[in-house]
């Protein structure tokens, strides 16, 4: 929980978008300061839009979106910050590591960090006996890992996380929610996740959203 | 004898203009073609692709309409000295011409195969799209590219319509292979000659092939397309 006004500050996410998506729309309504949230749902309800909407990945959404006093997004005035000038940390439910490259030149991609740095993340994400390996040798399980290290080293201001432990098991998925957790409140990282496991929301998150009929609401 | 090795290395050389002419429009164009939405892209797609149905002898007399002395750009061209005609530049540009619509088709295809998710995960990562086009579209395009310069250098080596109207026949200059086997056929005592550029041509169009076939494999191993399935 945020522990200042600072903070609160910093935790701050608005985003009232609406996208048409074929004959289902979608509405996304948040205004919270939790430093985590959950968003569940039916799967084709919209989740992963929710986070594309956010990474600004989705151009013909149409609204505001706000993130810790910064407008990524305002339809109405024009502005729309690209996504390789939001510094989220997107990670997609498939990893999507990039396959001409080795585990650590994935972990590397996003600027050069030194190696310390991508040794504590490495270690972090329980992947730093892979990071000689190529992609195409990993499990989905590794893959997923691997995707949130690539984000984390980053240094993402908002980390979007979807369905990030669909494919580990139970014990290393509570010991890997526990040491993010405690990763993004070191380092007042703010987080959304999707996921329709109900075991990882209370996990991770401090608020939980649901899509229902297109919208995005408050689970109360 | 010194016919024959002169008409190889000529179509070598010419082969070789080509594709290294090629890899800046074929890429700009693939990649325009495989990730842009624009109004008129189909008309673009058909501008391009134009010489791969049109009777070489034709995209030639257009070309030679373009570039001849009373042609559009010839005049100014002939005017600052340079002459286009009947020259080495000539066989280069009949060649590229008329091979550029497969150099397009390998990359635009080769661009298209590689999830655009990628390209997003870069771009969320904080990498220009201009950035994330070399570091990551090229990359996993490029086995592809690099098959669709291999097509384009086996079509250049048997180009022949084209070539002769811009170009000419000339010897050294402009008669490549295939020239050089056409010119001989009428020539006396020209059969072993020609058997030979025959065989050379075979040996050249073969290895290209085979050369193709390896880089296109290779370009569904660096997409994971078998693994996606074996998993």
């Amino acid at each position: 929980m945020p522990t200042s006004a600072d903070d609160a500050a910093v935790f701050r996410i608005e985003a009232r978008v609406t996208l048409a998506l074929g004959a289902l729309g979608l509405d996304v309504a948040l205004d919270t300061r939790a430093p985590a949230l959950a968003i569940s749902g039916p799967s084709g309800a919209g989740k992963s839009t929710c986070l594309r909407i956010l990474a600004g990945l989705e151009r013909r959404a149409t609204g505001r979106v706000v993130i810790a006093e910064e407008t990524w997004q305002d339809s109405t005035r024009r502005v729309f910050v690209p996504p390789w000038s939001r510094r989220v940390g997107w990670v997609p439910q498939d990893a999507l590591l990039f396959p001409h490259l080795t585990v650590l030149s994935n972990l590397a991609y996003a600027r050069v960090a030194d190696r310390t740095e991508i040794d504590r993340v490495a270690k972090l994400v329980s992947a730093e006996h892979l990071l000689d390996r190529w992609p195409r040798n990993l499990s989905g399980g590794e893959r997923q890992r691997v995707a949130l290290g690539r984000a984390l080293l980053a240094r993402p201001r908002l980390l979007l996380l979807d369905e990030p432990f669909a494919a580990l098991d139970r014990a290393l998925r509570v010991e890997l929610a526990e040491r993010l957790r405690s990763y993004c409140r070191d380092r007042s990282l703010p987080l959304v996740l999707v996921t329709h496991d109900p075991a990882d929301a209370a996990a991770l998150a401090d608020e939980a959203y649901e899509i229902r009929a297109g919208k995005v609401v408050a689970v109360v | 004898m010194t016919e024959v090795g002169s008409a190889v290395r000529l179509s070598i050389e010419i082969a070789l203009w080509c594709v290294v002419l090629g890899v800046a429009p074929a890429l700009g164009l693939g990649w325009v073609l495989a990730r842009r939405k624009f109004r008129g892209k189909s008309i673009v797609s058909m501008v391009v692709l134009a010489p791969l149905v049109l009777p070489p002898v034709v995209t030639g007399l257009v070309l030679l309409d373009l570039l001849g002395r009373a042609g559009t750009f010839g005049g100014a061209l002939a005017a600052i000295g340079v002459e286009v005609p009947f020259t080495f530049a000539a066989a280069v540009i009949a060649a590229f011409v008329v091979g550029l619509p497969l150099y397009v088709m390998a990359a635009r295809s080769a661009i298209e195969a590689v999830d655009p998710r990628y390209e997003e995960v870069s771009w969320t990562l904080g990498v220009t799209p201009w950035r994330t086009f070399w570091r990551v579209a090229l990359p996993l395009a490029l086995p592809g590219v690099a098959a669709g310069a291999v097509l384009v250098f086996a079509r250049a080596l048997g180009e022949f319509g084209a070539t002769v109207v811009l170009a000419g026949n000339v010897e050294g200059e402009t008669r490549t292979i295939a020239l050089a086997v056409y010119h001989l056929l009428d020539a006396p005592r020209g059969g072993s000659a020609t058997r030979i550029l025959a065989a050379t041509s075979l040996a050249l169009s073969f290895a290209a092939l085979v050369g193709y076939e390896l880089l296109v494999r290779w370009q569904r191993r660096r997409l994971e397309l078998h693994d996606a399935y074996e998993r």
